[in-house]
């Protein structure tokens, strides 16, 4: 028949439109190209090669830029402040981020089903607020808080007669993670809002009908239920807070000495206080290749289909 | 629903409105001090009312220029981080392209890194490039650090589209820019607002970011200017950084009330990824 014939000529055109498609896609892509590779990939690879060399603000290395090799690596796994350093990054993120606020957000979104409307809009709105407030405010907000004359220190001593404590002194790493937990328990929530309106209701009534404890149907089928919706949580949670850098800066400063030092302010300190930026540099690459990891496992977790 | 017992219902609402009143605590000191004439580190009532603090903070046009400085960072962010995407999402959704899957894989890869650590080169190459204080290229940066999630969250949006609505408005005789313009951004507002308002919010809320590249005091938007009261000397204004706190929170607060609405659709991951 004819359609042997038919079929070439009309493969012509097809792949012609799938060429003027892409020429079409490729310019429609440059700005988002060119802008991805100057302030994104670009300082990415500046980062592996300034982590090899002496690079300085100020003093006889600021004029002569040269390499130096694994230098930097040598010097960072000698310091003895920058496995403190991971190790405050992870205390931070595990407890503020992965415990606290998956916790929490879980536990808040869990107890808010079946409530009175009302209630759950203001209990609601109420944590949201702190989420939606700015990171540096909220680092005001609970220096007030948490400060030598400060609220704590005011109901403490009235309702209890304590002396008051300088928290941000005496408890720093705990002040920092219970004001993170503050801020994002919010986002969390509704997450897990979102989650636990899918479930269907039948599911959770047969249990109930066939015996279930409330122990038993929250831990077999609940939790069950959003199991996906945990893990990645708390993969976003965890990326979002190992970059944290604002909220400990307004609120100890990283301090008192490196207490609260978690990578990012370790990093702002080497770099810019210092004005040791190959040391700086080689700082964040750590945090990078960390984040870069977490971001892995997070596509992993996400299973991502395109 | 499930049935509970009183008790327990009842221990769940204590339990939450105790979670609320510890979630207000810190905030309701922002807003008791900022009219408060005596305004003090701890919480308390104001003994009376007072604007002077909000009016100490409106009439210093220091602190006004600041907050200019920010909404139009903030504003040109929103605007080409939503142009941009729109660009590169409607290929990205609509088109058979070869490097479509790495390309995906990069943006989401590049969303979740931690945007803290490449400061330092970005730092370095502001120097060599003579770009510390421009606000133009601070502003570029950010653009750039927020393109990657517009880009996601654009093509997911423009996925949910029906891609027959459009091929109607081409039959009709649009073209393919009319078609994106009269059928798939009507349908896609909601998704385009989401994005405007989280990049805007996300950008006025970005302290990092201006206090390194700009040093010049009269070039910082509102998130670094704020850190003035809390000054070296250690006396603390602390009515006026709460006015200064009160109306640098407004803003974000409009937008996420009028955002509200749309915002649910963002945190269900089930359809979000395709």
């Amino acid at each position: 028949m004819d359609a042997a014939g038919v079929v070439p000529p009309r493969k012509k055109p097809r792949n012609a439109q799938d060429k003027a498609k892409r020429k079409l896609a490729f310019w429609l892509m440059i700005p988002s190209f060119v802008l991805l590779l100057i302030f994104f990939i670009t300082p990415m690879v500046l980062t592996i090669l300034f982590s090899f060399t002496n690079l300085s603000l100020t003093g006889a290395n600021a004029s002569a830029l040269k390499f130096i090799g694994f230098q930097n690596f040598v010097t960072m796994f000698k310091d003895p402040q920058l496995a403190q350093s991971v190790w405050k990054t992870i205390i931070f993120v595990v407890f503020s981020a992965v415990i606290g606020q998956c916790f929490f957000g879980f536990l808040i979104a869990f107890m808010m089903r079946g409530k009175n409307r009302t209630f759950r809009r203001i209990v609601g709105l109420i944590i949201i607020a702190a989420w939606v407030t700015p990171e540096v405010v909220v680092g005001f907000c609970w220096v007030a808080f948490l400060g030598d004359n400060g609220t704590l220190n005011l109901l403490a001593h009235s309702l209890l007669g304590m002396k008051p404590v300088a928290w941000l002194y005496t408890f720093p790493m705990i002040s920092i993670v219970i004001a993170n937990i503050w801020r994002g328990t919010a986002f969390s929530m509704m997450v897990f809002q979102t989650a636990l309106d899918d479930i269907p209701a039948e599911v959770e009534e047969a249990a109930v009908m066939d015996g279930a404890s409330r122990w038993q149907l929250v831990t077999k089928i609940t939790i069950p239920m959003v199991r996906g919706t945990i893990a990645t949580n708390i993969m976003l949670v965890t990326l979002q807070t190992l970059g944290v850098f604002s909220l400990i800066y307004t609120m100890t400063g990283g301090g008192p000495g490196n207490a609260t030092a978690t990578l990012p302010v370790f990093m702002y300190k080497q770099a810019f206080v210092a004005y040791q930026l190959g040391y700086g540099t080689a700082i964040s690459l750590v945090l990078l290749l960390i984040g870069a990891l977490a971001s892995l496992l997070y596509m992993r977790v996400l299973k991502v289909r395109l | 629903m499930m049935r509970e017992n009183k008790g327990m219902r009842a221990l769940q609402y204590l339990i939450l409105a105790i979670i609320a009143v510890l979630f207000l605590l810190p905030l309701v000191w922002m807003l008791f001090s900022s009219v408060d004439p005596h305004a003090i580190q701890a919480i308390k009532l104001p003994s009376h009312l007072t604007m002077a603090n909000f009016s100490a903070i409106l009439t210093d046009p220091n602190i006004m220029r600041s907050f200019g400085i920010g909404l139009l960072v903030s504003g040109f962010q929103a605007f080409f981080v939503v142009a941009i995407s729109v660009l590169a999402a409607y290929p990205l959704s609509r088109y058979p392209l070869p490097w479509k899957k790495p390309f995906l894989l990069s943006i989401l890869f590049l969303t979740s890194l931690p945007m803290t650590a490449v400061i330092v080169p970005v730092y370095q190459m502001f120097l060599y490039m003579k770009w510390q204080n421009s606000l133009i290229a601070t502003t570029i940066f950010m653009i750039s650090t927020s393109l990657p999630y517009g880009i996601w969250m654009m093509k997911n949006f423009m996925d949910s589209v029906p891609e027959g609505l459009e091929e109607a408005a081409w039959i009709d005789g649009s073209s393919v820019w009319g078609g994106v313009r009269k059928v798939v951004m009507p349908l896609m507002l909601p998704g385009i607002f989401t994005i405007a308002i989280f990049t805007f919010t996300g950008s006025w809320g970005n302290f990092f970011v201006p206090f390194i590249l700009i040093t010049a005091p009269e070039k910082l938007p509102a998130s670094v200017t704020i850190f003035q009261f809390f000054g070296n000397n250690g006396l603390v204004d602390y009515g006026q950084l709460a006015a200064f706190s009160v109306l640098y929170t407004l803003p974000v607060v409009v937008l996420y009330t009028f955002a509200q609405r749309y915002m649910s659709k963002g945190f269900s991951f089930g359809g979000a990824v395709k």
